[in-house]
């Protein structure tokens, strides 16, 4: 305790030297004044010393806090794992969730349930970047590039055969899948940071594609009056429609959830779960690493893809500048800030890391900043994410005799 | 007798490395073969040609397949290799840490399972037997190697010991011909060593298999071993039964140093 409060002593004096030149000093050239601002370094150190007390704080305690259940034999389950065990309540929330996103549209302004509309969008962006990263530990980055080749899929098809938008969104994940296949053949030799500067390279080389390309993409000026979804023939308002559309997204991310999860738990799902512990090891018990890296890049982008068609009907007009590195690095921000392979932390963290950015409007300014700052956070002292994946656990008669279980 | 597995001349160059040089090695079914020789004379090496993770610069080894054929290993990928039943253990555990031991062993299974991608969205009756008996298998060989208990358990949590023997379960899981084993016994204290000693003779009487086995300690070697080869700078300097190659004073010069005895090293 006491050597904290000298070190953010230390760190706070250190701070206020440092930017002691910036803040406080101003030299007006015109009236030839220098201004001493003087309330201002005590605001600066005040602030300093109180941020470095505090994670110094939540530093020791998190150390301390892991010596003790290592200490400890055995640490009894804390109530918050006790309660997700439960299947009972599990499925109380579940349903509690899902009702709570059915009603949205009744209770909220139509501008809201828009901004509902786009965080489920990154939510399905978001589980299937999930697949790739998450599961199979191939570090992509690039990954908005498919989520573009699924909208301009829509947006072109529309355009030029008047391809409706349900005939769109099957071809525009399969598109995307295949553009999957296209990025993953060339860097499946490649690991880790060379693949992430490689994918990085793809999800620019599309947007350029689509920036200069004129002739396919119509350049930078972007696609105009795409149809939205039909519904059953029905004549709706532009109201509405969005309504028609969020409950569309409720419904493909349901899809999403239930068809990653059924991945996750399955004989395809625990290959791409060993590609990311150990490559070496997975080929060596016989799991075909290519195949295993392909179908991850598959199966991950056509999620992208479909939600690039639901973009592309929602927006109406779609551009290059959709599709920008920044989206890329959100959609990573997710998947790394809900817990690599957790399906609820990715769904909790796209939520949140759309939504809140749009309600705290005045931060819109340091949104990266922020992000960054949660980031850092989250490596200290939550590196599994806000969810940490579960392990399933299976059950068994304890009827099996258990032979020279100590050896 | 046909052997089970025929090593010809191989040779494997690391720049100007020869790490092994014109070797010659069979094993015949259900035989145990101990592959023995100083730090950095090859022995894993050897382990890494045979499972297609390197490409041995000449020479070659055949596998006499399940239907009685002789099969080329050359230019395999490692999980051919494996899907032809040879399967091995590593030097330096390589477990896949976050996943249960169950779901380690399961890894294992992936080989001889069918499920694609469209059994596992739909989750059709085929893939959820497929699935359970899977799952029961791998259970039925944790029980086999002491680890039912830590089933759930992440492997990377297992203490030492369980993890080396979690190493040959999941190896076993593949339903190998040929068990290749790097240096199991590493890191054991003299209790695990016995119990991992009575694991490998019940998988050699239990299933039949044959076994290749790198390992410095001795004990084991000499307890397990039908036949020893003795490597050394990537050759093989001896080959013949224990008795023989404890007798051998080329292997005594080289493996043990001029001045001490085989016994006395054991
Ligand atoms: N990938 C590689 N690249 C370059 N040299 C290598 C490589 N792998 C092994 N070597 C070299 O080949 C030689 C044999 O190594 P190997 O690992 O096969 O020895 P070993 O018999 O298994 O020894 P130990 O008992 O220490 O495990 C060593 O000199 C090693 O440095
Ligand atoms: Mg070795």
């Amino acid at each position: 305790m006491k050597a904290e409060f000298k070190k953010s002593l230390l760190a706070a004096l250190w701070f206020m030297f440092l930017t002691f030149p910036i803040t406080v000093v101003r030299v007006n050239t015109i009236e030839r004044t220098v201004a001493w601002r003087w309330e201002r370094l005590i605001w600066i150190g005040a602030a300093t010393f109180i941020l470095s007390f505090i994670w110094r704080r939540l530093l020791h305690r998190k150390q301390t806090g892991r010596r003790e259940v290592s200490a400890g034999e055995v640490r009894p389950p804390s109530r918050w794992k006790q309660m997700a065990a439960d299947p009972r309540l599990k499925g109380l929330a579940l349903s509690a969730a899902a009702l709570c996103f059915l009603v949205i549209p009744l209770l909220f302004s139509w501008n809201k349930t828009i901004l509902v509309t786009n965080a489920l969008i990154y939510v399905v962006i978001a589980l299937g970047l999930n697949i790739v990263v998450g599961l199979a530990g191939q570090l992509v980055l690039g990954y908005v590039a498919f989520f573009a080749v699924g909208a301009y899929s829509y947006a072109l098809l529309n355009y030029h055969f008047a391809v409706g938008f349900w005939a769109a969104l099957p071809m525009g994940a399969a598109l995307a899948a295949a553009f999957g296949l296209l990025l993953g053949f060339p860097v499946l030799r490649l690991r880790g940071d060379y693949l992430a500067i490689v994918t990085l390279g793809f999800g620019e080389i599309i947007r350029i594609v689509l920036e200069n390309w004129n002739a396919l993409s119509f350049g930078p000026s972007g696609i105009d009056n795409i149809p939205p979804p039909g519904f059953f023939g029905l004549a709706l308002t532009l109201r509405q429609t969005h309504i028609a559309i969020y409950y569309l997204m409720v419904a493909l991310t349901l899809l999403t959830i239930l068809v990653v999860h059924r991945l996750q738990h399955s004989r395809i799902g625990r290959s791409w779960e060993a590609l990311r512990e150990d490559e070496t090891a997975a080929q060596a018990m016989g799991i075909d690493t290519t195949g295993a890296k392909l179908s991850a890049f598959a199966l991950g982008a056509c999620w992208a893809g479909m939600a690039g068609v639901v973009f592309a009907a929602k927006q109406k007009f779609i551009n290059p500048g959709n599709f920008t590195i920044w989206e890329s690095i959100l959609v990573l921000c997710i998947v790394v800030l809900g817990g690599m392979g957790s399906i609820a932390g990715v769904v909790l963290a796209a939520l949140v890391l759309v939504i809140l950015p749009e309600a705290l409007r005045v931060f819109a300014d340091y949104r990266w900043l922020l992000f960054g700052a949660l980031l850092v956070l989250m490596m200290v002292f939550r590196p599994g994410g806000l969810v940490n994946a579960r392990r399933r656990a299976y059950a068994f008669e304890p009827s099996a005799p258990e032979k020279s279980e100590r050896p | 007798m046909t052997p089970l597995l025929a090593i010809r001349q191989l040779t494997m160059d690391f720049g100007g490395l020869r790490a092994l040089e014109a070797l010659d090695l069979s094993i015949h079914p259900a035989q145990t073969v101990a592959l023995i020789g100083p730090n950095g004379a090859g022995k894993t090496t050897l382990f890494n040609c045979i499972t297609g993770i390197y490409r041995p610069t000449a020479g070659e080894a055949r596998l006499q397949a399940a239907d009685g054929r002789s099969t080329s290993l050359q230019g395999l990928k490692p999980n051919q290799v494996t899907a032809l039943g040879i399967c091995r253990t590593f030097q330096n555990i390589r477990l896949f840490g976050h996943m249960s031991a169950l779901e380690n062993v399961m890894i294992g299974r992936h080989c001889r399972t069918r499920a694609g991608i469209a059994g596992a969205i739909l989750r059709n009756r085929r893939t959820r037997d497929e699935e359970r008996q899977a799952a029961d298998d791998s259970y039925r060989l944790l029980t086999k190697f002491g680890l039912a208990r830590h089933a759930n358990d992440p492997a990377n949590s297992l203490p030492y010991g369980a993890q080396r023997r979690l190493e040959i379960a999941r190896a076993m899981a593949t339903e190998p011909r040929l068990l290749l084993l790097d240096e199991p016994a590493a890191g054991m204290n003299a209790q695990e060593t016995q119990a991992l000693d009575r694991i490998i003779v019940r998988l050699r009487e239990e299933e039949g298999v044959a076994i290749l086995l790198i390992e410095h300690d001795m004990r084991l070697v000499m307890s397990l071993a039908q036949r020893i080869c003795v490597v050394d700078y990537g050759r093989k300097i001896a080959e013949g039964t224990p008795a023989e190659v404890r007798r051998n004073p080329a292997v005594i010069k080289a493996y043990l140093g001029e001045d001490e005895s085989m016994e006395a090293h054991a």
